[in-house]
């Protein structure tokens, strides 16, 4: 049976030409924002040694601003900023429980594993 | 803007018309799929920290590993990873105004804008072959395994092969021929194979002939597995001290003292992981990439067609930009831990 009653969703997505140029405004500046952030990347990556000193603050900080550049693309390039709320929340908060906790698991196993190896030999 | 949100009252909330999340199945199955999919490369980014945690042996740095451009040679360390990423953002960002075109209806604007997007694609992918074939090949120099039983990579300008002078006749060769073609790889063959002594190179046909090599110049061995005397984290062996190590190694005549490039087996960067997690992580993303310009020409053509315009909608475009985008990144997350960090 055919049902009249359902919204159809596809067409939420549609705005005006006065819209679009704001829209597309603001494309150009995350873009700007994440092409400076891989240059400032690079460029740490490449004058900072990993045998500095300030290594560990360079490392934490590609982290960060991966992060950042990760939120921009997933917020406005795949527009979940414009998603419903609760959308949101189911695509990021399993997720990032998940990996947080995979992270925490695998990380400390590993050290674990490497001291092992280090006292007793392979 | 993608998914109003509109104020709903309780009938219409739970009498089954609404959906909670107000968006198409078809959108809400991409994400899912991208879920999905993030998981699998979570696990596999993971899974290489993991290694790289318990790992005894010195871990390749990024900027070491990967300074080369093309027709450019050394010396430029991350640059050519930086223009892929750039590249992939780019056609992120041709993608995400392809999707806006759709929402204004404009076809015109689609089709161009999905055009470009695949152009990038192509160029990404055209880019990675030629990180993978430089990866696969290796350095000039390749990693050598020193007297005292350490490892080291080696960095500085490597003096051209000019050319092989026969001295001892071999099935092939007589003496006095003088060889000038696919030197560097006999050259490196014959390394592996413990098969040069002294400036002298034993050949397939078994004659012997005279290596004419230009010096080498800013020898600098970095040691990447501990040995006898030789440390991880000692300052970089300079010089004539470099080179007299490197070249008593390389002319030992044992095999194996030397590694050129990368296979699953051994690399001449770093523990034998790296070269796999290097294969599996930047080709799983390199088939996702491959993945969506094909999808992309599909929808592409779609557009062409008319037959999202006739729908009323370009929500395809839409949900393949998603696929898109993730692709991206996903790579911002391979360069930090791959590159960078």
């Amino acid at each position: 049976m055919e049902r009249d009653d359902l919204i159809e969703y596809s067409l939420h997505g549609h705005h005006s030409e006065e819209q679009g140029k704001v829209i597309r405004k603001k494309i150009w500046m995350v873009t700007a924002l994440l092409t400076a952030i891989t240059i400032v990347e690079v460029a740490l990556g490449a004058f900072i040694k990993q045998s500095s000193g300030a290594w560990p603050f360079v490392k934490w900080s590609f982290i960060i601003m991966t992060l950042f550049k990760a939120g921009y693309i997933v917020m406005i390039f795949m527009h979940l900023g414009d998603e419903k709320k609760t959308l949101r929340y189911v695509i990021l908060v399993p997720y990032f429980l998940f990996m947080l906790y995979l992270i925490f698991i695998a990380l400390w196993e590993a050290l674990a594993v490497g001291e092992a190896w280090a006292t007793y030999g392979v | 803007m993608a998914g109003h949100t509109t104020e709903l009252d309780a009938k219409t909330l739970w009498g089954g018309k609404e959906s909670p999340f107000q968006t198409s199945y078809g959108k809400l199955m991409m994400w899912f799929f991208l879920v999905s999919d993030a998981l699998t490369f979570g696990g596999l980014l993971i899974a290489y920290g993991f290694t790289r945690h318990d790992a005894q042996d010195a871990w390749p740095i990024g900027e070491e590993t990967f300074n080369s451009l093309p027709f450019l040679g050394h010396g430029y360390p991350l640059i050519y990873v930086a223009l892929m990423t750039f590249i992939l953002i780019v056609s992120s960002v041709t993608m995400v105004l392809a999707v806006e075109a759709g929402h204004r209806m404009d076809r015109k604007g689609v089709t161009k804008w999905m055009i470009a997007t695949i152009i990038g694609g192509f160029f990404f992918l055209g880019s990675q072959a030629w990180e993978w074939s430089h990866f696969i090949h290796g350095s000039e120099f390749g990693k050598i395994e020193l007297a005292d039983g350490s490892q080291a990579i080696v960095k500085g300008h490597f003096g051209e092969i000019e050319s092989f002078t026969v001295e001892v006749a071999g099935k092939h060769h007589k003496k006095g021929d003088i060889i000038k073609e696919d030197l560097m790889h006999t050259f490196q063959h014959a390394a592996e194979k413990g098969h040069l002594h002294e400036g002298k190179i034993l050949l397939h046909d078994g004659s012997i002939a005279k290596v004419n090599k230009v010096k080498d110049e800013h020898m600098e061995l970095i040691i990447k597995k501990d040995g006898k005397k030789n440390k991880i984290g000692d300052a970089p062996i300079e010089g004539d001290a470099a080179e007299k190590m490197y070249y008593e190694a390389l002319y030992s005549g044992e095999a194996n003292r030397v590694i050129y490039g990368a296979n699953l087996k051994q690399n001449e960067y770093g523990p034998q992981q790296y070269g796999q997690f290097f294969f599996f992580i930047t080709g799983f993303h390199g088939f996702h990439v491959f993945s969506g310009v094909i999808i992309n020409i599909l929808i592409c053509i779609g557009v062409m067609a008319g037959t999202y315009h006739k729908r009323g909608h370009y929500e395809m475009v839409e949900k393949t930009g998603l696929y898109w985008h993730f692709v991206d990144l996903v790579w911002v997350f391979v360069f930090t831990f791959f590159y960078l960090v």
